[in-house]
């Protein structure tokens, strides 16, 4: 166990290296137009361009630059806009960084509930008018853009039928923190929420009601059916365990994927200023070094997300460990 | 689905095959696949009307030379267009709320021009929505075929090489792995902005098609690289290739005889499911307006020029949403027809993140 922990960090290491590489590399080694003045923004003066140049040293050699770029990410974390005039980055995707969050744990806490439930449904009533119809609905969930989907909504809840009874209660769009009043956060966070969920739910629910179905087959269900337990009974203890490694997995990856920057379109579409809104707008007002910092966190994040999977994996399935 | 109910229950026609093959002369395992895909009516029904829509778009510019008599990548914004013999202007005045700004014409559902009314620009959404699905359809299939041709390769060389090579490559992949891709594809499309890449002989520039779709493709270069590159590894200590190995025939015909034949298909099963994700992920970097550039349209940024009109006119952000999911969803069904007929026991995940 110890051996494929350290194994997994040198690996993880290793891969976040690479990552700061080629951001690296884009960022500041794309041919074309001059680093400095792409860090410095629109109408930079001479002086502030001198300035940037000499601060991510790029009359130095590229490992100082290198080195540069990493110190002012992981040890001074001074990264400043040139943008807006001193604004420094890191406070920014600090206050950003709850309202990602809140979108996508409460988002993932819905598709879960949803895809075991759609996922038990369809392989217990296998072959049947539910089963069918629920995969078919899994499908059509899978097939939307988030983004469209998240339109629909906010034209249903925000516009057409607003002044019914149904979406009075929806707030304005935009954020309300949870600590200020937890109630008007639920509300302005439940229609992102399922916007989000509606394509895990379709994704897990198919995923679980193959594994589901898959396990049914295997010897060790047969075995506790012939110990006559309830159909309940094998289906929740038994088959449903086995087949929730898998979904775990899965639910590492993809949680880790849209905690970095994978929600961008949902927060997007309803308001939300999370990190990848931040990103966005960086990028409409050509603010690179918010891009740049959100970038190099974002995929160190989704690493280190993939690396807790793994070890999860390691500990739900021992026979990954000596691989 | 129907679909891969075929293949868990294994119902009768799927098991007669065998049977009905070994009285004849033995019909190859492609012809048994295509068979078997021809006789799934889900599968067949998704291709019938994904081709329809591929016709459809094809006809964009036959519907905006001489249906519509519009042109679709320039602003129309003091057109006038005769409605049941009355004229009426393609950008309105508004007459909702306080009636101040403007507000384009709604869908008029005649086919003789703004079927689906106009964007803000005063052109036809419906025009733009065929030109724009040409160039949806079209990035989707070429970034499909790049991703694949790329992971095909890199899969078989670490699975077949194995040690530096492998090593190597896995961890490159691991790396493309973790990038976000929406945050990857913001800086290369920040860093390209007003400027062009020169690649050798190739040259991208900032508004060119070949941006998502080289992103596109390679982002997704993993997801199949690595299920491939076990295949080929699991191949390698198959008893057919050891047999092989052992006879002394040469490495390179192996891999071209032995190994690839499997891969490929492999690889075409994967060809509808990836085809519907990029189109999905295409959508999207279109949306955040870092895929297909302005004039030029896709249907991902038709739904984002109506995302102003959204509570006006809802139309020009819903249209495209419908034919994108429709879309999809015949390529997931047709997919999952086409991995049920090829191997049935294979479990891909479709959809995407």
């Amino acid at each position: 166990m110890l051996n494929t922990l350290i194994r997994r960090l040198i690996q993880m290491i290793f891969v976040m290296f690479g990552i700061s590489v080629i951001v690296f590399l884009i960022f500041f080694w794309t041919p074309g137009s001059d680093p400095a003045a792409r860090i410095a923004g629109r109408n930079a003066s001479p002086e502030v361009l001198a300035a940037v140049r000499h601060d991510f040293g790029f009359d130095r050699p590229l490992y100082v630059q290198y080195g540069l770029m990493m110190k002012k990410l992981l040890i001074t974390f001074d990264l400043t806009s040139f943008q807006n005039r001193g604004q420094k980055v890191i406070p920014q995707l600090v206050d950003a960084t709850p309202v990602t969050l809140s979108l996508v744990i409460g988002g993932a806490i819905l598709w879960v509930i949803g895809g075991i439930v759609v996922g038990l449904a369809a392989a217990v009533t296998k072959g049947s008018v539910i089963d069918r119809g629920l995969m078919i609905l899994g499908l059509i969930g899978i097939s939307m853009p988030v983004f469209w989907l998240g339109s629909v909504l906010n034209l249903i809840t925000q516009s057409r039928f607003h002044d019914t009874w149904m979406f009075s209660w929806v707030p304005a769009l935009g954020y309300k923190p949870l600590l200020e009043s937890p109630w008007e956060w639920f509300k302005t966070m439940l229609i992102p929420w399922i916007s989000l969920a509606v394509l895990y739910i379709g994704l897990y629910g198919r995923v679980l009601r193959a594994s589901l179905i898959e396990a049914g087959e295997e010897d060790y269900i047969r075995t506790a059916r012939s110990k006559g337990l309830t159909e309940t009974r094998v289906m929740l203890r038994h088959a449903l365990r086995t087949s929730l490694i898998t979904f775990v997995t899965l639910f590492g990856l993809d949680f880790g994927a849209l905690v970095g920057g994978g929600a961008l379109l949902t927060e997007v579409v309803f308001g939300l200023q999370g990190v990848g809104k931040l990103t966005y707008d960086s990028l409409k007002s050509l603010d690179l070094p918010v891009i740049l910092a959100s970038v190099i966190y974002a995929s160190f994040f989704v690493v280190g997300a993939n690396f807790v999977v793994d070890m999860a994996y390691a500990i739900l399935d021992p026979r990954v460990r000596g691989r | 689905m129907a679909a891969s109910e075929t293949s868990i229950t294994g119902n009768t026609p799927g098991q007669a095959e065998p049977v009905g093959a070994k009285r004849r002369p033995a019909a190859g395992p492609w012809v048994t696949a295509f068979r078997k895909l021809v006789r799934d009516k889900a599968a067949m029904v998704a291709l019938l009307v994904f081709i329809l829509i591929v016709v459809g778009c094809c006809l964009a510019p036959y519907y905006a030379n001489s249906i519509a008599h519009t042109l679709p990548f320039s602003s129309n914004l003091d057109g006038k267009i005769v409605i049941d013999g009355e004229e009426r202007a393609v950008i309105e005045e508004s007459t909702e709320g306080l009636g101040l700004g403007t507000t384009p014409i709604g869908p008029t559902w005649k086919l003789g021009g703004y079927f689906l009314g106009a964007d803000d620009q005063g052109r036809d959404v419906f025009a733009r929505m065929l030109y724009g699905g040409l160039n949806s359809l079209w990035i989707a299939s070429a970034s499909t075929v790049l991703c694949l041709v790329l992971s095909g390769a890199l899969g078989v060389i670490a699975g077949f090489f194995g040690g530096l090579i492998d090593g190597i490559l896995s961890r490159l992949m691991d790396v493309v792995w973790a990038f976000p891709i929406f945050l990857l594809a913001i800086s290369l499309s920040i860093v390209l902005i007003n400027t062009s890449i020169t690649l050798g002989p190739i040259v991208i520039r900032s508004g060119s098609l070949w941006l998502p779709i080289f992103i596109i493709g390679i982002v997704y270069v993993p997801y199949i690289a690595r299920p491939i590159r076990g295949q080929v590894l699991s191949l390698k200590n198959s008893e057919f290739v050891l047999a092989a190995i052992g006879l002394g025939v040469p490495s390179h015909r192996i891999l071209w005889k032995d190994i690839l034949p499997n891969v490929a298909t492999t690889l075409i099963v994967f060809v509808p499911l990836m085809m519907a994700l990029n189109m999905v992920t295409e959508s999207a970097l279109s949306f955040l307006s870092i895929g297909v550039q302005p004039p030029d349209a896709s249907w991902g940024t038709i739904i984002q020029d109506g995302q102003n009109l959204l509570y006006s006119r809802p139309m020009v952000a819903l249209a495209p949403g419908i034919a994108i999911a429709i879309t999809v969803l015949t390529l997931n069904v047709f997919g999952d027809g086409v991995r049920d007929a090829l191997d049935p026991r294979s479990k891909l995940r479709i959809g995407g993140d």
